[in-house]
Formats: structure tokens, C-alpha cells, sequence
């Protein structure tokens, strides 16, 4: 008799926050539905078998302990943008031009050691590249921050745009510097002088990038949490008009956080030019930039949790190069892997925020939901998502 | 009355969020050719009840039967197909759109504007309404929102009409004219409900009164031979003493004048209109007007939320009666000064308060600057405030740390006002500080703010029941279109003529 | 000695891709879906449509195409690639009421790294030794221009001069502009994407709107990027190549004020900034070559703040873009 009835199959609500060991194991739960998924269509697409193919993944990530640096390095420099950028998206300006402020800050380090190489002394140049690398990235920042404070001008595409000013920028001092002539590269930047590396702590030239993200870490941690700046930000993020009545100067607030998050990208650029790479080409961010906003979003814009995130895309990202040498899969592989288990976290999160009722049961459904609701365990809700996910070709 | 036949007819209807019982087995008739009152405090679930009709919530549990046939109304489509249409409170209409596409939004077949409009001039001229098709909704007033909402539902010819608190923004003038229009349907056969809370408005307008409390259904009366007291007993279940206490004023001083203050919005419209008059301390000052008449801006320019024009003045007199000119200034610069304010605005999740912050972190909201080492929040006064807060003021919580936007709406206010309260103003602001509270809520803030009074705190009260303007007032200022139409005494003024105040009509100089 | 006549030519064919881009960018903003996944979409149109027409070369060998079918499939196959993605991102923002700007993020990294790897894996497949693949009998096919238009001089060089697909972005633009502004499903997106509990209150369902408009607008931004590649760059595939052309389409959208058919002005007006550098001399500095590559970007990015200066009511973006609806959200 039900089923004659016209009614919604089943319907949506809204939870409570689920406890925190739940809505974590509904997270690891997708990402392991995402590695099957991914593993389904690695063996189809390459022929092999999936469980060598994630071993080789883990091979390349930290299968020797020269490999094991690398990734730590790739994933602090991912880690420190994603960190520059949290305190913007706390606060609802969605700067999505993470790229273009590295690429300032890199452009001035670079900009600092090839104009002065000969001129003043190494310290004074370090000194100077890293004022102007601060100064450049938050420059870069400063003009959409200013545009969304006065005209409420949309971020998201002004910063967009100051990517590309910032790519051709680099491109024209590349060719202007270009060593050797006609090459169209500027190659290692003082090779013989070494003037304005930065030091390489206990001899290690992974380590500075590291411990720099480390810091910077604890330091966004404690002030997003523990510092009026940081309370101003949460106040903003929440909504505009109460900012307004409690007195914040609502540009204000924007523009320098929006400062500091362009500063802290310029620290990036200095690592990647003085650091990390040495040289300088329009692409030495390789796209981290949007990459970091994922990072940054899923963790919830927690600091903390953005180092197993970044861990997460880093992983797969250095995996996937090593299968490409192994199996001959190129690295593109690695950014359809990182989309799909992207794609499961995503859709992973609806099932912490809102739950499924189905109708057949309804009335002892919703009459027990409230008791249910903390017995439920997550997987009954892992499988709904899996079958959805399976269904969602067909989805109308 | 005994041919008339029942239109609607639910049957055990229940319906939940989460843990809130909207409705729980409802049963009401409703008949064609009468016009139902549907009463009950807020968050008694009428509108939870008549949105199942409208086809936005699915119920629970339960049948709902039309014309003797049980409908099931998946969405607002099957809704309009069994007749039904309703007004909704908070008006669904597309705000770039005009009056006609807004009308036809919605029906199937060819988009034909002409023979819309036509349609709709039509129905304008059988029942009375004033309506330019090709307005564009945000260049209307509320009236109009409401007319265009009025002639939708009667667009699709819909024989069942439901209106969600239909008056809350009209002036009487305009309420007088919406109720002949609603008696024409009646005529016409239409059953009509009415959602309400006013019992004034009951007695005048409806045939029949259905009560729900808590949503529960407590019963039908008919109009004519029922009281208020009897209707609001139902509706409140016990009987509450509804005298508001008035103190008389301490020592009342000047504390601000507010001279020739103007404001034009974003868009061009003058908001404020010349507004001069004085605050004073130890009293209430009550403001009163249709909403939307400039009693916002007139708020926000005092609490330096608000641009004001040239030549507006905004005086402060301290205690030992030195001059502050405080127009144009930020909240902060005036705090600063060492003026107190506090304000209590009408959008609480949008602008008292964080709705993802828990309670503490919304207690430090206004004063966190100045407290701890510098550059780091301190979280030790706000939390004791909050418990303070918590335990005085009865808000239910699950703790301190709740996010406030999951607190009900009572308890958000409550909040709210603890901790404007909780900095010892000098002035107190507040707008709609009782919209959506029930009655015991309400009771609780009318006196604090009597207790605000009593310290020598200037009070302004911003309101839209007039009962109660007129039961806690020692002054009303009543507004009218951004302009000061008068000033009355609270003890000895009358409703009709603070009525006739906010429509100009007895203002008139 | 700046030449109109061979510039405009040159400054549409650089604008069709984005016009595709952005008509289904400003199709999918309509309907309140801010989806930031278009450059990821353009990549896979392309390559599901050089796929198809890669299979359907090799099946024939050596012999003749039939010029319908070398259109035909590619064609297919690209809308599909596309319809797939935008059920995909549909799915995730409307169903699971997940976040567009990650989301859309997402699809980006996922349809970039879809279209290089299996252009790597194609190249691969064909044993060449360049980079890329060339699939110069489909381009052919489908860069077949009007026969009268070399007869006709400037006029037909200017308005004759192009393939198919260049006046199917320009039809569907237009079409587009019509929809939205004449037709009942063209009031109802609109409400759906400026208030969509007003829509749901008067029975369109917010769903399906927000799903058709969404995939809708991936496919025709996927002909952007299938265009791209048969037509612009006569069927030579080779990795990254599109480059960034489909966040310039979502900023072309802004550029458009939300309207299809000034985007098509806008569209070919960028185009031509973005080849400009070709027409301003250098003076032998090859470095100014890159600052001039940045006038494209310089002048979004002016438009786009003088427009938000002047904030005009009719020329913002649809009011609730980006936000997920819930009906019972209390």
C-alpha cells in the first residue's frame, strides 16, 4: 500500500555534529573507497596489478631515505601555502592566487641575487631577499585585498588574473636574464658564488624548507586561535555585519590579513629560489597554488590537519612519478588519482553534515532518529554513499 | 454554516527537525466559503503545519485529505494542482524579476507575458488591488511583495489560500484593505486560512479559530463564541499575566540628542528624513512603525553603523553633562571616548552574534580588544561571563561551548542581551527584541530592560506590537516613512492614534 | 603596418574557445553553480573527442574518411566526455551539497591531468616521435570553411572565413541570450539561480534545473576545448597546450556581465588582446613580447574592477552563486 504512494523515496536531514572519531572515520573510509576506485582503474587502464602499483607508490614516496626528503620538502613547501592561505579563507576571500604571490616573492629573491651578486656582501642580500620576497608576495595580495575592501570587487577572479600578470612578469625578466643568451632560461642563479643561498641547516638541503614549515605551522595554529587578529578573522569569516558592530574595520581587517597570506607566499617563493631550486622559471610553483586550497579546505582550515592533507596530495603526487618510471603510466596519472580521491572526500562530506532517511521504515525512522542517532554507525552510511557513487551516472 | 463543505482535511499529521517536534498528530478541517485562524505562539508549528500543505515539507507521518480524497503533496507543484496556495511570510519572490514574471514563475507552456498581464489586471480589478505588472520587485514595498504574493496564488486559481502572518508588515490601513480582500474570496467560496498571532485580528477577520501549542493541536472555537481570554489560554495553556511592569522613569536626564539626523542608502532612497528628538536616561523610549520605516538606520546611526547625511547631529550628554558629538563615528572610536553603548540589533545571527561561535567566544565580541596581553584573546571573563549568562538568564544549552546558531531562537536573544547587558551601558539599543520569542522569553527581556531603566540606563525600545510598545514605553517616538511623525506619552496614548501616527494620516502638520 | 583584415580573423578563431567557455560558464552561473571545474571540462571535451576521432582514423587506415563520421564521432564523444563531468560535479554540488569552488578545484586537477594523460598515452599509442598526436584528416574535416568565402575578399574573409563549429559557438550564444531571456525555462533558471526557495515555492524543481544548466553548460564548454584543438590547432594534440583558456573563459563571464550575447563582443575582443602581442612590435626586445602577452589579463582585471565600482543591479552575478540549496535548512 506504501508503495503506491507518490511520496520522496527517502529524504534528507540535517545532523548534529557527528563526534569527531566518526566523522574522521567516515573521511578514512572514503579515501579507502577512493584507493579501491583508484586501484579498479589503474589495473584497467595499465594492465597491472593495483597492490604493486600502490606499493611502487609507496616505494616512490619514502622507499629510500633520499626519496623520504623529497617528499618531506614537497610537501612543506605545499604545507606553507596552504598555510598562507588559511587565514584568507577563514575569513571568506577565496585568494585563489596563491601561484601569482610565489611567484612575486620569487621573482624578487631571484631579482635581489642576480642584480647584486657582486655588489654587497652575501648576508646583506639574504637580508634583502627576504624583505623584498615578504614585501613582493604581499604587494601582490595587496591589490585585490584593497579592490575587495573598497568595491567589493570578486576575489576570486581578480586574484585569478594577478596569476597571470605574475606568470608573464617572470617571463619577461627570464628572457631578460636569460643565461646563456637565446636559451630562454636563467639556469642556476650564482652557481659559482653561491651568494644569497640560504643556509642549509646541519648540511642538509631539504631540511630549511621544513623546519620553516614546521614553525609556521605551530605560529598559524596559535595565532588563528589564541590572538585578536586571529578572533577578528573567525568574527569576519562569520559575517560581515557583525564585524561591522563589534567595531572591527572591516577593510582593515581584510587587507591585512590578505597582506599576510600574499607575505607568507613570498616566503615561499624566497624558499623556492633560494632554497629548493636555485633558478627561477614561470612555472616553478607547478600549480600548488589551487592545489593549496584544497589542502587548505579540507582540513577544515585546521593547521594541524593540514599537514596529513597536503601529506595525502604530496603522497600521491610523488607516487604517481614513480609508478610513471616503473610502469610507464606518465605523471599526469597522478592528477586523475588526486582528482578522484579529491572527488570522494568531497561528496565523504555530506554524510557528516546531513543523513539519509529512507521512507520505507519512516515512522520508526524518525520517531527513533534522535536515539538512533549516535548508535548509527558510520559504515551503514559509507555503504549509501558507495551505492550513490555508483549510481551517479545515472543520477537525474 | 452547516453546508459548507471541508476542503482540507489532515489527519494525524506530524512532522520533526532533527530532535524538534514540529507538529505532532495534528488534526484540523478546514472548510471552503470560511476563513480559519490558525493561532499559536511562535514556534508552535503552524507554519511547519501549513508548509506540508504548500508541498515544502513532506510530513512524517499522517494523511492529508482533499475535497474527501487522501493527496499526497510531494512538492509545491501537486500543491497548486490540488488548489492550494499560500503567501509565505518571508515573501518567495525573485527580487530582479517583475511583478509578471514573478507571477507566472513557475506554470508550464509558453512563457506569454501579454496574456499574463492581462490576466492579472483582470484579477486586480474583481478584487480591488493596486499592482503594476512590470515593477520590478525590488523597486516595491512590502504592501506590494505581498499583493503580487496575493494575486500568484490567485493566478493559478487556487480555491485553498493560506497566509502566513499576513499583516506583521502592513500598516492598519493597509491591513483593513487585505482583510475586504480575503472576505471578497470568502465570498467567493475560497477557504482561507490565516496563520496569526495578534487575537485582535482573529476576533475581526475569522469564522473559526484552530489553536496549536507546541505543536500539538489544542482545538477549534468558533470565533463568535469565544473570548480572548479563552483564546489565550489555549494558546499559551497557562495563564500567564499579561501586564508588562512599568516603573516609573529615575531621574530622567538628557543622554542623547539626536538633531536633524538624515540618511540616504546605498541606493539613492532617503532612509532618515530630518529626525530630531532626545533620549533620555532612566526611561524607555519606544519606537514604533511600520517595519522598514527607518527604525534600522535610525538605530545603526547611533550606534555608528550607519553613514549619515551632512548636518545630522548626534549628542551625547555625559553624567556631569559635558557635550560629546558622536555623528559619523565607529563603534570603536566611540567606546574609546568612554561612552558605553550597547545594541541589541534586529538581525541577531547576522550581526549581534557568530552563529559557528560557541557562547564564549561570542561574549568577548565587544570587548576583547581590551583585555589580556596585547595582540592575544583573553578567555577567562568571557567564559565566567557566559556561564553568568547561562545561569541567569535560563538559556538552554548543551554548554558554553554550543555553537549559537544551533541555540533556538529565545535563547540566541537571550544571549544576545546578557552580554549587552553584562558592559553596564549607558545606553541600551535595542530593535525587535522579542520577535519570535515566546511569551515566558519575552517577559524575561522586558524586564531586564525595566531593570536596565531602573539602574538610569537610557533604554530605546524598537518594537512592532503596539500592545507592548504601549504597556513598556514612557515615551513613543512613532515613525513614519523615515520622517518623526510624533512623539506621545507611553501611559496615556492610544492605540488608534498611534495607528493613524504610523500611516501620517494623524500626523499630518 | 597593422592589418585589420588578416587580425580579426585570427582574434576570433582565438575567441571561440573562450565564447564556448564562457556561454556555459554564464548557462551554469545562472542557475547559482559557481563551478570552477570549466578548464578541467574544456580538457576533457577535447580529448574524448581527439579519443574518438583517434579510434576512428585508425579503423579506416588508410583510406578516406567520411567526412560526416570524422565530424560525427568526435562530436559525440566530446559532449560525452563533458556531460560526464558535469553530472559529476552536478552530483557533488547539488546532490551532496559539497562545496563548489573545491569541488570545481577538483574537476580542474582531475580533467587537466585526464586530457595529458590520455594525450600522453595516445602518443604513445601512435609511436611518433614529436609530442603530440596529429590527426590533420579529422582537422580537415572539420576546419572546412565556405566554399564562396576566398571570392568575396575582406568581407568574406572577415565574416566567411571560419569552420562550422565557430558559427555554432556564435548560434549558441545566441540562443543562449534568447533562452534566457524570452522563454518560461529561461525565467525559471533565472529564479532558480537568484532565489532558489522562491523557485522550489513555485514548484520548478531546483534540482533539475541546477543538473540540466550544469551539464548543459560543460557541454558546450567542452566544444570549446574540442574546437581548440580539430580547428585552431588543426588536430595537433600535444600536452598543456589549451593551456589556460578556461579560467579566462570563467573570467570572460564577469567580462560578459552574465549575458551570452555580449559575451560573444567580449570573447573575440579578448581574443584579440591575447594575440595582440604578435602585432605590437618589440623593437628586437623579445622580452617585451611576454609583457605584452599580460594586456588580456591587465584588462579583466580593469573591467573587472571598474564594474564593481560602478555595482550596478543589473550586472551583478546571480545572487545566491556558489551556495548550495536545502530545502529544509532551519
Amino acid at each position: 500500500m506504501e508503495n503506491k504512494r507518490r511520496e520522496p523515496l527517502f529524504h534528507i536531514v540535517k545532523r548534529d555534529t557527528l563526534p569527531a572519531w566518526q566523522s574522521v572515520g567516515i573521511r578514512i573510509i572514503a579515501i579507502l573507497i577512493a584507493l579501491v576506485v583508484c586501484a579498479i582503474l589503474t589495473t584497467a587502464l595499465t594492465g597491472d596489478n593495483p597492490f604493486d602499483v600502490y606499493y611502487t607508490m609507496f616505494q616512490g614516496a619514502f622507499g629510500t631515505e633520499r626519496k623520504t626528503w623529497f617528499t618531506l620538502r614537497d610537501l612543506s613547501i605545499l604545507l606553507l601555502i596552504s598555510l598562507a592561505l588559511t587565514p584568507a579563507f577563514k575569513m571568506c576571500f577565496w585568494n585563489i592566487g596563491g601561484e601569482g604571490q610565489v611567484l612575486a616573492g620569487a621573482l624578487a629573491a631571484a631579482a635581489c641575487m642576480i642584480c647584486l651578486e657582486d655588489k654587497i656582501p652575501d648576508p646583506v642580500i639574504v637580508l634583502l631577499m627576504i624583505v623584498t620576497s615578504i614585501f613582493a608576495g604581499a604587494f601582490w595580495a595587496f591589490i585585490p585585498a584593497i579592490c575587495k575592501a573598497v568595491w567589493n570587487t570578486n576575489e576570486t577572479l581578480s586574484t585569478l588574473m594577478m596569476n597571470y600578470i605574475a606568470t608573464q612578469l617572470v617571463a619577461f625578466f627570464i628572457i631578460k636574464w636569460e643565461v646563456p643568451k637565446g636559451s630562454g632560461k636563467i639556469g642556476m642563479i650564482c652557481q659559482d658564488s653561491h651568494v644569497g643561498w640560504l643556509v642549509d641547516p646541519m648540511g642538509n638541503k631539504f631540511l630549511l624548507s621544513i623546519i620553516v614549515a614546521a614553525v609556521i605551522t605551530v605560529i598559524m595554529y596559535i595565532y588563528l586561535k589564541y590572538t585578536k587578529h586571529g578572533y577578528e578573522i573567525a568574527v569576519l569569516g562569520g559575517s560581515v555585519q557583525t564585524a561591522r558592530y563589534a567595531g572591527i574595520k572591516v577593510g582593515k581587517v581584510i587587507v591585512r590579513t590578505v597582506c599576510l597570506s600574499g607575505a607568507l607566499c613570498g616566503v615561499v617563493g624566497l624558499l623556492l629560489v633560494g632554497s629548493v631550486n636555485h633558478t627561477l622559471t614561470t612555472t616553478i610553483v607547478g600549480g600548488q597554488g589551487f592545489t593549496a586550497v584544497m589542502v587548505s579546505w579540507l582540513a577544515q582550515f585546521n593547521p594541524f590537519v593540514m599537514v596529513l592533507t597536503s601529506l595525502l596530495i604530496i603522497f600521491l603526487d610523488r607516487g604517481a612519478s614513480a609508478i610513471a618510471t616503473s610502469f610507464g603510466v606518465n605523471e599526469s596519472f597522478s592528477d586523475m588519482i588526486t582528482g578522484i580521491i579529491l572527488f570522494f572526500i568531497i561528496g565523504c562530506e555530506f554524510f557528516i553534515r546531513y543523513k539519509v532517511i529512507f521512507k520505507k521504515n519512516s515512522a520508526e525512522a524518525t520517531v527513533n532518529t534522535a536515539k538512533a542517532e549516535a548508535k548509527e554507525n558510520s559504515t551503514e552510511k559509507i555503504k549509501d554513499k558507495a551505492t550513490a557513487n555508483e549510481e551517479k551516472e545515472d543520477e537525474e | 454554516m452547516e453546508d459548507k463543505k471541508i476542503a482540507v482535511s489532515l489527519r494525524d499529521v506530524s512532522k520533526r527537525f532533527g530532535k524538534v517536534q514540529a507538529n505532532s498528530k495534528v488534526s484540523l478541517d478546514i472548510y471552503n466559503g470560511e476563513i480559519l485562524a490558525l493561532l499559536g505562539e511562535n514556534g508552535s508549528g503552524k507554519t511547519t503545519l501549513m508548509n506540508m500543505l504548500a508541498g515544502l515539507y513532506f510530513p512524517d507521518e499522517g494523511q492529508i485529505v482533499i475535497n474527501g480524497q487522501e493527496a499526497i503533496i510531494a512538492n509545491p507543484r501537486d500543491s497548486f494542482k490540488y488548489g492550494i496556495g499560500m503567501v509565505h511570510q518571508h515573501f518567495k519572490l525573485v527580487d530582479v524579476l517583475t511583478a509578471t514574471e514573478n507571477i507566472i514563475l513557475g506554470l508550464n507552456g509558453k512563457l506569454g507575458k501579454k496574456q499574463a498581464r492581462e490576466k492579472i489586471v483582470e484579477i486586480c480589478d474583481k478584487y480591488g488591488f493596486d499592482l503594476d505588472p512590470d515593477k520590478k520587485i525590488y523597486d516595491m514595498s512590502v504592501s506590494e511583495k505581498q499583493t503580487v504574493e496575493i494575486v500568484k496564488v490567485l493566478y493559478r486559481n487556487a480555491s485553498i489560500l493560506i497566509l502566513d502572518e499576513p499583516t506583521a508588515v502592513l500598516t492598519p490601513q493597509e491591513v483593513e484593505k487585505l482583510f475586504n480582500v480575503l472576505r471578497k474570496m470568502k465570498a467567493d467560496g475560497k477557504a482561507i486560512v490565516i496563520i496569526t498571532h495578534k487575537l485582535h485580528e482573529v476576533e475581526e477577520l475569522s469564522d473559526k479559530v484552530a489553536v496549536l501549542r507546541k505543536g500539538k493541536y489544542i482545538g477549534t472555537l468558533i470565533t463568535k463564541e469565544t473570548t480572548i481570554q479563552e483564546m489565550t489560554d489555549m494558546m499559551v495553556g497557562e495563564s500567564i499575566n499579561l501586564d508588562i511592569e512599568r516603573p516609573d522613569p529615575v531621574n530622567p536626564k538628557k543622554r542623547i540628542e539626536v538633531k536633524n539626523l538624515s540618511v540616504v542608502s546605498d541606493d539613492g532612497l532617503k532612509k532618515l528624513d530630518d529626525v530630531s528628538f532626545d533620549i533620555n536616561s532612566g526611561e524607555i523610549l519606544g519606537i514604533a512603525g511600520i517595519s522598514g520605516c527607518g527604525q534600522k538606520e535610525l538605530l545603526e546611526a547611533i550606534a555608528g553603523l550607519q553613514k549619515t547625511c551632512d548636518g545630522s547631529s548626534i549628542t551625547y550628554i555625559g553624567d556631569d553633562g559635558s557635550k560629546e558629538e558622536i555623528v559619523g563615528m565607529d563603534p570603536l572610536k566611540v567606546s574609546r571616548m568612554g561612552i558605553s553603548f550597547s545594541f541589541v540589533p534586529e538581525d541577531r545571527l547576522g550581526m549581534g552574534l557568530v552563529g559557528n561561535m560557541d557562547i564564549v567566544n561570542n561574549m568577548m565580541l565587544r570587548s576583547y580588544r581590551n583585555k589580556g596581553i596585547p595582540g592575544f584573546v583573553e578567555r577567562k571573563e568571557p567564559r565566567k561571563l557566559a556561564e553568568d549568562v547561562v545561569n541567569e538568564l535560563n538559556v538552554v544549552t548543551p554548554g558554553i561551548t554550543t555553537p549559537v546558531r544551533r541555540l533556538s531562537g529565545g535563547n540566541v536573544q537571550k544571549v544576545l542581551v546578557g552580554r549587552e547587558i553584562a558592559s553596564a551601558p549607558k545606553v541600551l539599543l535595542t530593535a525587535y527584541a522579542v520577535r519570535g520569542l515566546d511569551i515566558n522569553s519575552s517577559l524575561m527581556i522586558y524586564d531586564l530592560l525595566n531593570q536596565q531603566k531602573k539602574k538610569g540606563v537610557a533604554v530605546v525600545f524598537v518594537g512592532e506590537d503596539l500592545d507592548v510598545l504601549l504597556a513598556l514605553s514612557d515615551r513613543i517616538l512613532v515613525m513614519c516613512g523615515g520622517k518623526v511623525s510624533g512623539i506621545i506619552d507611553g501611559r496615556t496614548a492610544d492605540k488608534n492614534k498611534v495607528g493613524l501616527l504610523m500611516t501620517k494620516l494623524g500626523g499630518e502638520e | 603596418m597593422f592589418n585589420l583584415v588578416s587580425f580579426i580573423p585570427r582574434a576570433v578563431a582565438q575567441g571561440i574557445p573562450l565564447m564556448f567557455g564562457s556561454t556555459g560558464e554564464i548557462i551554469t552561473q545562472k542557475s547559482g553553480n559557481l563551478n570552477l571545474g570549466i578548464p578541467g571540462v574544456m580538457y576533457v571535451g577535447a580529448m574524448s573527442g581527439v579519443i574518438g576521432s583517434f579510434y576512428y582514423e585508425q579503423s579506416v587506415g588508410k583510406g578516406n574518411l567520411n567526412p560526416f563520421l570524422a565530424v560525427f564521432i568526435p562530436l559525440i564523444c566530446s559532449l560525452f566526455g563533458s556531460l560526464l563531468m558535469g553530472l559529476l560535479y552536478s552530483f557533488l554540488t547539488v546532490t551532496l551539497k559539497a562545496n563548489q569552488n573545491v569541488t570545481g578545484l577538483a574537476m580542474t586537477t582531475f580533467g587537466v591531468g585526464f586530457g595529458n594523460f590520455f594525450g600522453e598515452s595516445l602518443i604513445k599509442i601512435s609511436g611518433l616521435d614529436v609530442p603530440s598526436i596529429a590527426l590533420s584528416r579529422t582537422s580537415a574535416c572539420f576546419s572546412a570553411k565556405l566554399p564562396f568565402a576566398k571570392s568575396m575578399g575582406w568581407f568574406g574573409k572577415v565574416f566567411l572565413s571560419y569552420s562550422f563549429l565557430a558559427y555554432l559557438a556564435i548560434i549558441v550564444s545566441i540562443v543562449a541570450a534568447i533562452v534566457l531571456k524570452k522563454t518560461r525555462v529561461g525565467l525559471h533558471l533565472r529564479a532558480v539561480g537568484e532565489s532558489p526557495e522562491t523557485a522550489d515555492a513555485a514548484g520548478i524543481s531546483v534540482s533539475k534545473y541546477k543538473y540540466l544548466a550544469t551539464c548543459i553548460g560543460c557541454m558546450i564548454a567542452g566544444l570549446g576545448g574540442l574546437y581548440y584543438v580539430m580547428d585552431y590547432a588543426c588536430g595537433i594534440w600535444s600536452n598543456d597546450a589549451f593551456g589556460d583558456r578556461g579560467w579566462l573563459a570563467i573570467a570572460l563571464v564577469i567580462f560578459a556581465i552574465w549575458k551570452p550575447d555580449v559575451g560573444i563582443f567580449a570573447s573575440i575582443l579578448f581574443g584579440g588582446l591575447y594575440i595582440l602581442y604578435l602585432y605590437i612590435p618589440s623593437m628586437g626586445h623579445m622580452e617585451y613580447k611576454e609583457l605584452y602577452k599580460m594586456i588580456p589579463y591587465v584588462v579583466t582585471l580593469v573591467v573587472l574592477i571598474l564594474s564593481s565600482m560602478r555595482n550596478k543591479r543589473e550586472n551583478q552575478p546571480p545572487a545566491k552563486l556558489g551556495l548550495p540549496y536545502f530545502r529544509e535548512e532551519r
